[in-house]
């Protein structure tokens, strides 16, 4: 059965239609996988989930294999399994954000992404590690442990969503749900050399998603290929009644948009590159892997452009207002008086609400967490508001600007997805800015609200490891990445005689 | 600690007062202001609740369109500009009964904002300007157990219920009310009052100030007389009826007066008024420390009333409270002292319902000025706390005049009204209350009372009809007062002409 798991989703729903293969069989196939690979007792694993729910999954396989029989699917994804960044709620399933602070929590409802994947039909494996509260590039931030980069098991596997990259990497899962805040889709996608989208801000409902940076936040697709992607995307995307900044349109024609880019002809597309993002400071492998990419999208008709977005160097710096203002605010309610972790003041059987409050906030969040509620608090307190937080939105304003001036001039823009390949567990640790540096070419579509995808574009000369190619486009054009993204990947698997992730070494001897 | 107060007219010869009036206003809409919960008073605790309003992890608010509707109605009501644009905000800091640890509130950008609402006081017209109007949810209620008082200071534990929290609230801010100088508690008063009148005539919330469906902040400051400056204030919390308004100004001039006069200077805090004592004790500190960290609502988009549909609700406004009191006037044949005095008793809109349950302007006034004016003073409780309403007080009138129960009998049933034993012919009923109008029981004891008093009934034979006022007061003796007296006198003039 193991053969199964290395097939794309595609595949799967494609078998499954034919009847090849029923959906316990393949929910069944990844559990084992996941049994082997993701958290084995004498060696070190993948770690990608935090929560297995094996009956549950197979419980909906078999449903989905019933509507089979009576030939009424859901979906063209119905039966295909799916594993769900733990920063989802999911009703009945344990949700901790990757925080002890949530430890034991079991929200009573779905987030609308979840519910969607539900009516959808997929069976969801388990919840996937990540980043504390999606703070993070590394995943090392997860208070339950790190996740390892199936590439290579002592580096990281990108952040904050590590957890559903590398569970599509190991082939533990063939379709993952993210959340990209600043990259922590397309990073780890970058890192662990799987596709990962995040949609237009407003393109997949925020229901039920844990706020990290609410004006910031968008779930979308993590897989191994762009026609995945595209086809999840359909899935969860789209207007949401529950969530008043959903965009109330049609989503454009995503698997459409995949098929045409694949076919390879890309006659009249402009590429844009983005001058600001590649230089100094940019891994030499990486770079190398990028132009090589942007010189195959020439050869299959795009026309190439350099475009510039001065003011994406402050991306950054406003970024990190942003963020914190809206997270210190977001987790000023888990405060231990309706849900999750409650730590009593040593010593104290009297304590007050407030001091439980205290003890359980100080027991409860990370490092990295207080870190960002203290930068967050600090940014809008009355008297720094203005040179803050205001500041921060006015650059979010001139960035937007930038890309819509670039969009003038071309119809995607490209960058590199991060500036390096993974890094050591550990490297940067006790290094915030190196970590934050990481996110460098994903936040500016994060602060402008557009699409972005990354994909493979092969590995570092250097270490060997995955590099990725971004790819933007304006909001609401999510298709075009699509289009851009799947003639990129089809030159690119011809030019490798397979998927990238062939390449992988095999995890421990558990590979079949 | 016992404050030193001041006598009033001595405060007004050394300080003028300068008032500020926060008015919440719970609106009656069907849902609450981000979510789908029923928002209805009462219910089990928790209850009407869900992951938003709780504020679980991963819920988001969507705002509740008929709650703007209000809102823009309310500010249109009172005159003030409606934003073409405005956004929510948070207002950050820690409360257990608040969910979120942040409440969404407007902040620098009100649905509505620079009003004004004429106030009549001793038939003087009183300006009060609005600074805004604006949209915030209501929180959550902590019930404190274990102590002796309710309060959080000596409970064991505490509970919270959040079945109120998410529940639409206005809150209407005045600019400083300066120049009432002696009328600040009256125009303070008025001012709620009429406030009152209006959001009941727009029909957007019960507004019933003994549930907490309007509640009043008043603020309060002195300044040396003729200075023309703002002294620093005080801030009285949940004031919760009209009576406590005009109090809690006067008891916080003569209390500010105390302290300035000894030369002491005024604390910028939040003030508890106790209703049973009519003083007000300090509550937790408002100073710089206190900063609620305002930033705009991510997760809600801009609120963008269109210019159509703000005149459309122009279109669905009652009528101005002052023009409608004339109207009034006219409708019900007040003379102008008897106009004042409903005014001044706050009781216009009482008899306006009690003449729409049917009952004659007369009557409703003559019940509500003299009797239950009166008795709600001997309660020292505002006479919507009686627990008569207007319909109750129509249904009495219409016993009165059907001739069921005479005004001395319907003095008991009103009796029963407040004690809650049920409808007026219940009470009527289950006290025994109804005039004998059956002619053989009355006929009865006319015959019996001329037997007795055959003097009498001599001197009416002879045509001294004056002299029945005796047989009447037998009669009446006889039948406990459970008699209509005209038809008595009536019988008594058959039987002897």
């Amino acid at each position: 059965m193991s053969g199964w798991i290395r097939k794309t989703a595609s595949e799967m729903a494609d078998a499954l239609a034919a009847g090849e293969v029923t959906s316990v069989e393949l929910t069944q196939a990844h559990l084992d996988r996941i049994a082997a690979v993701d958290t084995p007792t004498d060696r070190r694993g993948v770690h990608a989930f935090l929560h297995v729910d094996a009956e549950g999954a197979l419980a909906q396989a078999a449903e989905s294999d019933a509507r089979r029989s009576a030939g009424s699917p859901l979906s063209a994804l119905d039966g295909v399994p799916i594993a769900v960044k733990d920063v989802l709620a999911t009703e009945g399933l344990p949700t901790t954000c990757g925080s002890k602070i949530l430890e034991g929590w079991i929200p009573p409802y779905d987030a609308t992404v979840v519910a969607r994947l539900k009516a959808a039909g997929l069976p969801i494996l388990g919840k996937t590690n990540m980043d504390e509260f999606a703070m993070g590039s590394s995943t090392e931030h997860s208070a339950y442990g790190a996740t390892h980069n199936p590439w290579d098991l002592d580096r990281i596997p990108g952040g904050s969503g590590g957890g559903s990259a590398a569970a599509v990497a190991a082939f533990e899962a063939p379709l993952a749900i993210g959340t990209d805040t600043g990259g922590s889709i397309r990073q780890p996608g970058a890192v662990t050399g799987t596709v990962g989208v995040k949609p237009t801000y407003g393109g997949v409902s925020r229901y039920g998603l844990v706020a990290l940076a609410n004006s910031l936040d968008q779930a979308g697709p993590v897989t191994r290929t762009v026609l995945d992607s595209a086809l999840l995307h359909e899935v969860i995307g789209g207007h949401d009644p529950m969530d008043s900044t959903s965009i109330d349109q049609p989503l454009p024609d995503l698997v459409a948009a995949a098929k045409q880019g694949a076919a390879g002809d890309l006659s009249g597309v402009r590429v844009g590159v983005i001058k600001e993002l590649s230089g100094d400071g940019w891994q030499p492998g990486v770079i190398t892997r990028f132009q090589e990419s942007v010189d195959l999208l020439v050869k299959a008709g795009a026309e190439v452009v350099e475009v510039s977005c001065p003011h994406f160097v402050h991306a950054m710096a406003a970024y990190y207002l942003i963020l914190p203002a809206e997270a210190s605010s977001n987790l000023a309610k888990f405060d231990a008086m309706r849900y999750g972790l409650r730590v009593w003041p040593e010593g104290k059987p009297d304590a007050s609400a407030e001091e439980v409050m205290r003890a359980t906030r100080d027991a409860g969040f990370g490092d990295e967490v207080k870190r960002r509620i203290i930068l967050g608090t600090y940014a809008l307190s009355s008297g720094y508001y203005d040179a803050y937080y205001g500041q921060a939105q006015k650059v979010r304003t001139l960035i937007s600007r930038d890309f819509e001036a670039a969009f003038e001039q071309a119809d995607v823009l490209v960058s590199p997805t991060a500036p390096t390949t993974a890094f050591k567990l550990g490297e940067k640790l006790d290094d915030p800015i190196a970590m934050y540096l990481n996110d460098l070419a994903t936040i500016p579509a994060n602060l402008a609200g557009v699409p972005g995808i990354s994909v493979p574009s092969g590995l570092a000369e250097e270490d060997g490891l995955p590099a990725g190619f971004q790819i933007l486009a304006p909001a609401l054009a999510d298709d075009r990445c699509y289009r851009v993204g799947a003639a990129l990947e089809a030159a690119l698997l011809e030019q490798w005689g397979g998927p990238l992730l062939d390449q992988a070494p095999a995890l421990n001897g558990a590979d079949a | 600690m016992t404050d030193t107060l001041v006598a009033f007219d001595d405060v007004l010869a050394s300080y003028d007062p300068a008032l500020g009036l926060e008015v919440h206003v719970e609106l009656n809409t069907n849902t609450k202001m981000f979510c789908g919960c029923p928002a209805v008073f009462g219910g089990e605790p928790n209850t009407q609740v869900c992951p938003t309003c709780l504020g679980l992890p991963g819920a988001m608010p969507v705002v509740n369109a008929k709650a703007i509707e209000s809102a823009i109605r309310i500010g249109l009501a009172l005159n003030c500009e409606i934003a073409e644009w405005c956004r929510f905000a948070r207002k950050n800091y820690f409360y257990p009964d608040m969910p979120k640890n942040f409440q969404t509130s407007q902040y620098d950008e009100p649905i509505a904002f620079e009003g004004f609402m004429d106030v009549d006081v001793d038939g003087e017209t009183f300006r009060v300007e609005i600074e805004r109007a604006h949209m915030e949810e209501d929180t959550g209620k902590s019930l404190h157990v274990g102590g002796a008082t309710g309060r959080i200071h000596g409970a064991d534990h505490s509970l919270v219920d959040y079945n109120r929290a998410g529940i639409p609230l206005i809150e209407i801010v005045t600019k400083p009310i300066t120049g009432a100088g002696e009328k600040a508690p009256a125009v303070a008063r008025a001012y709620v009052s009429q406030l009152r009148d209006l959001i009941v005539a727009l029909g957007v919330s019960e507004a019933r100030m003994d549930q907490g469906n309007l509640r009043a902040d008043v603020n309060l400051s002195l300044a040396p007389k003729g200075a023309g400056t703002l002294g620093t204030r005080t801030e009285t919390k949940n004031v919760n009826s009209f009576r406590s308004v005009e109090r809690a100004v006067r008891y916080e001039m003569q209390r500010h007066a105390g302290i300035l006069d000894d030369g002491g200077s005024i604390l910028q805090e939040t003030r508890h008024w106790h209703e049973d004592t009519g003083i007000t004790t300090s509550g937790r500190e408002k100073s710089d420390a206190e900063d609620y960290r305002y930033f705009p609502e991510p997760d809600l988009v801009p609120v963008a009333p269109s210019r159509e549909w703000v005149e459309e609700l122009r279109g669905t406004l009652p009528e101005n409270p002052l023009l409608k009191r004339a109207r009034l006037q006219a409708d019900w044949g007040y003379t102008d002292l008897e106009m004042r005095d409903v005014i001044a008793a706050g009781v216009v809109g009482l008899i306006e319902e009690t003449v729409a349950a049917g009952a004659s302007p007369q009557a409703a006034r003559k019940w509500w000025l003299s009797e239950l004016g009166r008795r709600a003073n001997d309660a020292g409780v505002d006479i919507t706390e009686l627990g008569v309403s207007p319909a109750q007080v129509a249904a009495v009138q219409a016993l009165v005049d059907a001739g069921t129960v005479n005004d001395k009998l319907a003095r008991q049933v009103f009796d029963g009204l407040i004690a809650g034993e049920g409808t007026p012919e219940e009470i009527v009923a289950a006290r025994g209350l109804a005039v004998v109008s059956d002619d053989g029981a009355l006929g009865a004891a006319v015959d019996a009372a001329i037997a007795a008093n055959p003097d009498v009934a001599d001197k009416i034979r002879d045509g001294k009809v004056a002299a029945a006022g005796a047989l009447i007061g037998a009669v009446m003796k006889e039948m406990k007062g459970q008699a209509d007296a005209g038809r008595v006198r009536e019988l008594i003039l058959e039987k002897l002409q």
